[in-house]
């Protein structure tokens, strides 16, 4: 028999949220022009960001500590097979029970079949970017089983009908205003006299949720990181309800993409410094929850460990590109983004927004479908300075851009230009002669100093909010070499 | 020192008052200047913009320009351009070796080594901060992304400025932030270029300078087509430009003016 290679499977279209259906330039216009989004993300953005320099500046070894995470994540990676077996065996010995999801489908299939399982028709979840990537809360919805987030800034997000646009503040683009009128219109019982202030509405929050908390049987969560030595899996967070979610009901179902996993026990270490600093700029979180399998007696009696694939082994193939996969999800990437900052998570299009995201969808999904996302960045260099596991994101943004420009079949007007201007580039003859048909464009500016604003494109896209200047009839190396004649 | 100009494809075509400044500069410090008429573009361009195998017989073409200048005594390669230079060190060696190119790849890094950013080549290797110039001005200064973060140029432009007679040196607030150019982000991102641009003139403006420089002629481009867009009286000139003025030559010429017609 001979075996046909296809290619290593990506996301599946038409389940989940990595997919946008707009590009990025269309959909950051629509953003670029909401006034309130633009001041709640900028003053979000440059609280944390503030924030997450004052604790990291503190510790003289974190330049250490950063290449220890990015050495662990790459070893880590190279044998990713063998960790998630010893991974699965240690759960298992421990009670748990371990499920393998090649894509969304899957596995919001197995999350599905596992609660009908229970006879729950309701499910409380704590945050987890994975669940959100396949669409989870959809899935189930369409099994007829209510999913309550309780991450506040979630719960935020869903009552309001919204999606997340931030992968740790999912709220970010929304101020307190705003918030209270989510909560007054979509709480059932909410107070009326409830005020913006952050305190009244943590606790308005916190009476919503208290009562989900009591009466769920079954939980959901995602994992930061899971010991493949010791089948622990590790919960990262600040407000407690995910502490409620993984001890109160009876049965936990964790949905964890391959790539958390971490050899060690030790290496917890490492990420759990790195994390909380980078991500709310916090010297340590207030809650870290970590269990191994079941515990008789203790918390839930069932656990199930859902391993996500969709598109990260792609992604493990690519040389270049699979360094996204070392991504802890501390969001300080987001938060120094200057094109985040600007137009928010939505215009991403996919659950991971701003830098990571323009790294990571258009791997897990094919470039193809999210073809505009590298060229979303303005390769100004910030994100690789905070990420606290180095992941070169600038180079990756250009590699996918070759990528995608690789992959084309039919030629663009855009690659018969730049394959026009690379052959004179490349003749310093035809390259003379390029630049004297560019001088020419000085007779466009008929004696003034900058060029028309109206140009025919790809020009105009400068010149509508910039002026360009007229060109000079004579280049700097023809004056020169005119000069020194010999 | 015999040290050898690459201008840049931007700089000789668009404002190539920055070489010249850069030439006069170097001259003025007891340096022969050559200028290797073969030269056109690092290459940077296509590897940002995705066409990196086109990218390819652009750096050879580099590579062949300058690597004649070094076998003729030159000892150094000076471009007034941080990006330029960056993508000569992180980026010309990479794609010719990706595109299984390897000799020109090592001639390629081997270039790299003798080239240098303009701030860098006078502080580190000239050791000099004052290069005796004169500019009677409000300035305030735009490190540029490649230049502080690829290059890591520090406050090496902030240390020659300082040391420039008359010159009034005043703070950029948020000065890391990216001015939004980007190469062909400006173009295919035009609405987030702009809304960034926006930012960084409002910042730009706020400090009331009558000039605002960076050692990168390209964002001084996209912010000067900004600020004279809006008809601002502040005006964007070269690091370069500024450290070749002296008292006899106090003008360089503008790169933008403000587009107020007649
Ligand atoms: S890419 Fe780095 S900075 Fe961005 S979220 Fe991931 S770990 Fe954090």
């Amino acid at each position: 028999m001979t075996a046909v290679f296809l290619g290593i499977p990506t996301a599946p279209p038409g389940v989940g949220h990595l997919r946008g259906d707009r590009s990025f330039p269309d959909a950051a216009r629509e953003a670029l022009r909401d006034g309130q989004l633009r001041a709640n993300l900028g003053h979000a953005t440059s609280t944390i960001r503030a924030k997450r320099a004052a604790v990291v500046g503190e510790l003289p070894d974190w330049a250490e500590l950063r290449e220890a995470g990015r050495a662990i994540k790459a070893a880590t990676m190279a044998r990713l097979d063998e960790h998630l077996i010893a991974l699965e065996e240690q759960v298992t010995a421990r009670g748990g029970t371990v499920h393998w999801a090649r894509d969304a489908i899957e596995a919001n299939a197995i999350v599905t079949r596992l609660v009908q399982a229970t006879g729950a028709d309701e499910v409380v979840k704590v945050k987890s970017m994975a669940t959100q990537e396949i669409g989870l809360n959809e899935a189930l919805e369409a099994a007829g089983i209510t999913a309550h987030e309780t991450d506040l800034a979630e719960l935020i997000v869903q009552l309001g009908d919204d999606k997340p646009s931030h992968i740790l503040v999912p709220a970010i683009h929304k101020n307190r205003a705003e918030i209270r009128e989510i909560f007054l219109r979509t709480m059932p019982g909410a107070d009326p006299d409830l005020t913006d202030d952050p305190r009244q509405l943590a606790m308005a929050a916190r009476t919503h949720l208290r009562e989900r908390f009591l009466r769920a049987r079954v939980a959901i969560s995602g994992a930061n990181f899971a010991v493949a030595e010791t089948g622990t899996l590790a919960v990262v967070e600040s407000e407690g309800n995910g502490r409620m979610c993984l001890t109160l009901p009876d049965t936990l179902i964790t949905v964890m993409g391959i790539e958390k996993v971490v050899p060690s026990w030790r290496d917890l270490e490492v990420y759990l410094q790195l994390l909380p600093r980078s991500s709310t700029g916090e010297r340590m979180n207030p809650y870290t929850s970590l269990w191994a399998g079941v515990t008789p007696g203790d918390g839930p009696q069932e656990f199930h460990l859902v391993l996500l694939d969709n598109g990260r082994t792609a992604v493990l193939a690519d040389e270049v590109g699979r360094e996204a996969l070392h991504c802890i999800r501390c969001s300080a990437c987001l938060n120094v983004c200057p094109v985040y900052e600007r137009t928010g998570g939505h215009a991403y299009g996919s659950v991971y927004p701003g830098p990571i995201g323009a790294i990571l969808s258009p791997q897990l999904t094919g470039v193809e479908d999210n073809a505009s996302l590298p060229y979303a960045s303005s390769l100004c260099g910030a994100c690789y300075d905070v990420c606290p596991v180095a992941i070169d994101i600038p180079s990756i943004l250009v590699h996918l851009r070759a990528e995608h420009v690789e992959a084309q079949t039919r030629t663009t007007p855009e690659a018969v230009a730049f394959r026009a201007l690379s052959k004179a580039m490349s003749s310093p003859r035809l390259w003379r002669l390029a630049q004297r048909a560019a001088g020419l464009g000085r007779f466009l500016a008929r004696g003034k100093t900058t060029l028309p604003n109206a140009l025919p494109p790809p020009v105009s896209t400068w010149t509508r909010t910039r002026d360009l200047p007229t060109p000079p009839a004579k280049t700097f190396t023809q004056q020169w070499a005119e000069e020194h004649r010999s | 020192m015999k040290v050898a100009l690459f201008a840049t494809c931007l700089v000789d075509t668009l404002t190539p008052q920055v070489a010249r400044a850069t030439a006069t500069l170097l001259q003025r410090l007891g340096h022969e200047v050559v200028v290797p008429p073969g030269q056109s573009c690092c290459g940077q361009m296509h590897v940002n913009t995705g066409y990196r195998r086109e990218a390819v017989p652009i750096v050879a073409n580099h590579v062949r320009a300058f690597a004649g200048a070094l076998s003729s005594g030159v000892e150094a390669i000076v471009a007034p351009s941080g990006s330029c230079v960056a993508s000569i060190h992180h980026q010309q060696a990479a794609v010719a070796r990706r595109a299984g190119e390897h000799q020109l790849a090592d001639d390629a890094a081997a270039l790299a080594e003798r080239t240098f950013e303009l701030s860098q080549f006078l502080v580190d290797v000239l050791g000099v901060t004052d290069v005796g110039a004169y500019y009677p001005h409000r300035v305030t200064y735009h490190p540029t992304c490649h230049s502080l973060r690829l290059l890591r140029v520090g406050d090496r432009p902030l240390q020659l400025l300082r040391a420039v007679r008359g010159l009034d040196l005043v703070e950029l607030p948020g000065a890391d932030q990216c001015c939004g150019f980007g190469g062909t982000f400006a173009v295919k991102n035009a609405d987030t270029s702009t809304a960034m641009l926006t930012d960084k003139m409002t910042d730009v403006l706020s400090t009331h300078a009558e000039v605002c420089t960076a050692g990168d002629a390209s964002c001084l481009l996209h912010i000067g087509g900004g600020l004279s867009r809006l008809r601002s009286g502040t005006r964007t000139v070269h690091l370069a430009e500024i450290l070749a003025s002296t008292e006899e030559a106090v003008t360089p010429q503008q790169s933008t003016t403000p587009a107020v017609t007649a």
